[in-house]
């Protein structure tokens, strides 16, 4: 133990002298303070989404209206069929969720099978390179934006989903690694020895015991991949050059180099980004929360 | 009589072993060579190279180098980039801390307390953009409205270089419910056992805060310090789409001058040398960070 612990254990005696009284006002009041500042930070933190949805559904005039009102009158719906159209974004769409989805495919299936190497076979060099999966979850990813570009234009792939897809497929990302990692080992060994004894092979053992126990984690870690896939810009907009090929985030980032776009399409469009989100982490909760703190993801 | 027939028993169990594990780790450390290894390589070619994408490299020894430091915007950039970063992580920090302490009370319907903490931190960071920038909007953007409406005066956010940092620091704060979800498992994570002894030999809220509480939570507060540098100093998306840099550069983040330097003034070679730039100010930062704030954190089990 540290000499921390000690300096505060000697700091903690310090403060026992002091005796309470009145607790139970204090208790009270401090409980109510805690409910009124829940209240007033709460308003805040929904305040910009009210905003935004009430602004979609202004008309022109009346988005730039001072005092500005809160429920539009009238209420133009339109607005979102007019975003939506402005710009192709079935297409976009469409183009998304192939991305996405072999995005979340090669993530589940690769980032588990690594795992379950580094979480249940004994081998030698498993520590060294756990340690290289511990040390790229702090590479900055920005350094590799150059090179990379310069690897995949080589190979051709500019302007195809390739870039966005492919490097998915080895290892799906040390968070994921690590997260499915700390999942397998709370599975007890009893389980796989048992099917060792019974001949099946680590394959089978990987496949037939470990992933259906496993469901939890690997949907967090579905979650996230496409969340990530969903919400990305820097990748689509270095590799996707043609309009035919943009994800919905490239679509919707397009609407702020064209100075035409008005506002109220320009907030009906972020709505309709924003509403899958919102309805995937109602229906899911407790998996990004799970998600979150095994692995401290996203800043 | 061998268990399994052909290879295995020709082998040993830990060489079947290693050639298992290797097989699962396979995956992993191919991706290791082909994105982390190769663009590493690449990076260093280029970092002694002049390519525009069109012509061949040229090579040019260690002038991109020394245009490092006769760059004029290089030293924008830099300062844009630290002053968010040194004012957005550690305001992020308290208010997320804040956050947890608020959202760790057991009342009825603190669940949906926590949901409207943490949703912001999930909206796709476009969107996210295109909102703010309508809330920064200096004539009719919320903020705006609040401020005139206590009396203040219109605040040019993102027209003024000195109010576009400001600015992104407050959208950041908006979006620190990762962190805050950190912070408030780590919370849940302190053993009752503590404060109840604390309690019998009469500490007060404040004395359980600062002997309990604090030192319990600074590994927690550590992770996310590092992992709010990382991220800071990688902000991308939300300076592309809402400032551009601007006004007068004042935004230049340096992942966003990368960018530029790459894919506008196709300087690739610059702009591999800014990358190594950006690398290594992140690991002098994260061995700082390690040596001074590391040691001091309390760990309950060391070792484990």
């Amino acid at each position: 133990m540290s000499s921390m612990d000690t300096a505060s254990e000697q700091a903690f005696d310090v403060q026992l002298a002091p005796a309470r009284d009145r607790r139970g006002n204090n208790d009270l009041l401090w409980r109510w303070l805690t409910v009124i500042t829940l209240l007033v930070m709460a308003a805040i933190m929904l305040m910009p989404f009210v905003w935004l949805v009430s602004s979609s559904l202004k008309s022109q005039v009346q988005i730039f209206q001072y005092p500005p009102v809160w429920i539009p009158d009238p209420i133009r719906w339109e607005n979102y069929s007019n975003a939506l159209t402005y710009k192709p974004f079935g297409l976009y769409l469409r183009n998304t969720m192939i991305i996405v989805t072999l995005n979340v495919v090669a993530v589940v299936f690769t980032s588990s099978f690594c795992a379950y190497g580094f979480a249940r076979i004994r081998f030698w060099g498993r520590d060294f390179w756990f340690g290289i999966v511990i040390a790229t979850l702090f590479l900055p990813y920005a350094i590799t934006i150059v090179p990379s570009f310069i690897i995949f234009s080589r190979l051709g792939w500019v302007d195809t989903f390739l870039p966005l897809v492919v490097p998915q497929f080895f290892g799906g990302g040390a968070f994921n690694i690590f997260l499915l990692r700390q999942f397998f080992r709370t599975i007890p060994e009893e389980l796989a020895d048992a099917a060792r004894i019974d001949g099946c092979t680590e394959f089978g053992i990987y496949w037939r015991i470990m992933m259906p126990l496993a469901k939890p984690a690997l949907i967090t870690v579905a979650i996230f991949t496409f969340l990530n896939a969903w919400n990305d810009l820097l990748g689509p907009v270095i590799y996707l050059r043609s309009p035919d090929n943009f994800t919905v985030a490239a679509g919707l980032a397009s609407f702020r180099s064209v100075q035409d776009v008005s506002w109220d399409l320009q907030l009906a469009a972020s709505t309709a980004m924003i509403l899958p989100v919102i309805v995937l982490f109602f229906f899911s909760q407790r998996y990004f929360i799970k998600g979150i703190v095994m692995t401290g993801l996203k800043g | 009589m061998p268990r399994r027939p052909a290879l295995g028993s020709r082998l040993t169990l830990s060489q079947r072993r290693t050639i298992m594990g290797y097989i699962f780790i396979g995956p992993f450390i191919l991706g290791v060579i082909f994105w982390v290894l190769i663009p590493a390589l690449v990076a260093l070619y280029l970092t002694f190279h002049s390519w525009n994408l069109i012509s061949a490299p040229r090579f040019v020894g260690f002038a991109n180098i020394e245009a490092l430091f006769r760059d004029p915007l290089l030293p924008q950039s830099l300062k844009a980039t630290f002053v968010y970063s040194f004012v957005s992580v550690p305001l992020g920090l308290i208010f997320s801390f804040f956050l947890a302490l608020l959202i760790n009370v057991r009342i009825p319907g603190i669940a949906i307390f926590r949901t409207i903490f943490y949703l912001p931190s999930i909206v796709p960071a476009v969107a996210n953009a295109l909102l703010w920038s309508w809330m920064f909007n200096t004539e009719f953007g919320l903020l705006n409205v609040f401020i005139r409406g206590l009396g203040g005066s219109k605040i040019p956010w993102l027209q003024d270089p000195g109010w576009a940092i400001p600015a992104l620091v407050v959208l950041s704060l908006w979006g620190v419910g990762g962190s805050m979800i950190i912070f408030l498992a780590g919370l849940q994570g302190i053993p009752d056992i503590y404060y109840e002894a604390a309690e019998i030999d009469g500490a007060g809220r404040w004395a359980k805060m600062r002997y309990i509480t604090l030192p319990m939570m600074s590994p927690i507060f550590f992770f996310n310090l590092v992992i709010g540098f990382i991220n800071s100093f990688q902000a991308f998306t939300l300076v592309y789409l809402i400032t551009d840099g601007g006004p007068q550069n004042s935004t230049l983040f340096l992942v966003l001058y990368i960018y530029r330097s790459a894919f506008t003034s196709l300087k690739m070679g610059y702009a591999a040398t800014l990358s190594w730039l950006l690398f290594f100010i992140l690991m002098v930062l994260s061995f700082i960070v390690f040596k001074y704030i590391g040691s001091r954190v309390y760990y309950e089990n060391p070792g484990d």
